[in-house]
């Protein structure tokens, strides 16, 4: 139980000191290697505490995908002049507003969080009753797969919409290029595309073009 | 202290949170950042319902864990597809040049 306690401690002050650092880094690709450090740490977080599968699915899905596709982007656009000017707006209103919204979420949050000792037995949980036998992603799939299909079904159509969505918004024409076409190129025939000349001799073809 | 429940996870969830809207609110630099800090608060979300799905022996946190991040993964490539487009059109994603709907 020690070991837990010091695990889950390392980890979380990790995950929050990098959390703190993706929000006040000056530089944007500092922000995102933070932003890996914290995905890490969390996963490792959801691995020790018995979530196997979704630290794993965390560590594969945020870090091999979404992280890196940030640091892509980041990389594309020019955004290295843009470091300085952190909290010099020109009339950045919204600061303390901001301020006062999140510290009144975070203090309720932990009231939630402190009064939940005090109310008892407020979980009965019967609906999905886990066998404490097989691994965690055995439990996973046994749910998801049959009585949660629909959702499973959902979530791979809003990738597919994700995907045709982003190809669609950076997919332009350009002028210049050029490009095969099939279609023309199979469509043409002998008659279309060759010409005979008769050849007068000492004199050739003028080809215009 | 010494015996971590509930409590404490649901605590750095809070504290993640807390930290992912403070990074939307204070943001002066670019909007990528801002895509990061809704990131950090799916994530917090997410260590919410872990928590809850393992100390309640309930494996349905999990599933809806499974969907947040699948929802989470198509919403940063919207989001990036959205900011390179604004990009190329013109030529700055700070924040304070992002003011075509006046607000």
């Amino acid at each position: 139980m020690i070991a837990h306690s010091i695990f889950f401690y390392f980890f979380s002050v990790i995950a929050i000191f990098s959390a703190l650092m993706v929000i006040t880094s000056r530089n944007t690709v500092n922000s995102v290697f933070f932003l890996i450090l914290d995905f890490i740490s969390v996963g490792c977080l959801f691995i020790m505490v018995g979530a196997e599968f979704l630290g794993m699915i965390l560590l594969i899905v945020y870090v091999g995908a979404v992280a890196v596709l940030f640091l892509f982007v980041v990389m594309m656009l020019n955004v290295s002049e843009q470091k300085k000017s952190w909290f010099i707006g020109k009339k950045s209103t919204h600061i303390p507003s901001g301020l006062i919204v999140s510290v009144l979420i975070f203090l309720e949050l932990l009231v939630v969080t402190g009064g939940w000792k005090y109310k008892e037995n407020i979980m009965t949980t019967s609906t999905l009753v886990v066998n404490q036998n097989i691994s965690n992603t055995h439990q996973i799939g046994s749910v998801m797969y049959t009585d949660y299909i629909l959702f499973f079904q959902i979530s791979g159509i809003i990738l597919l919409l994700a995907m045709i969505g982003a190809i669609l918004l950076t997919y332009r024409k350009r002028e210049g290029v050029k490009k095969q076409s099939y279609i023309n190129q199979i469509s043409r025939d002998a008659s279309s595309s060759v010409e005979m000349k008769e050849v007068e001799s000492f004199k050739g073809v003028k080809i215009d073009d | 202290m010494i015996e971590i429940g509930l409590g404490h996870y649901l605590t750095l969830g809070a504290i993640v949170f807390f930290l992912g809207v403070i990074g939307i609110f204070l943001n002066r630099k670019n909007v990528i950042v801002i895509l990061m800090s809704i990131e950090l608060i799916l994530l917090a979300v997410n260590i919410n319902l872990i928590s809850f799905s393992i100390f309640s022996g309930d494996i349905l946190g999990q599933i809806f864990t499974m969907l947040i991040l699948t929802v989470a993964a198509a919403e940063a490539a919207i989001g990036l597809a959205i900011i390179v487009v604004f990009y190329r059109n013109r030529g700055s994603i700070r924040v304070e040049d992002i003011h075509g709907m006046k607000g």
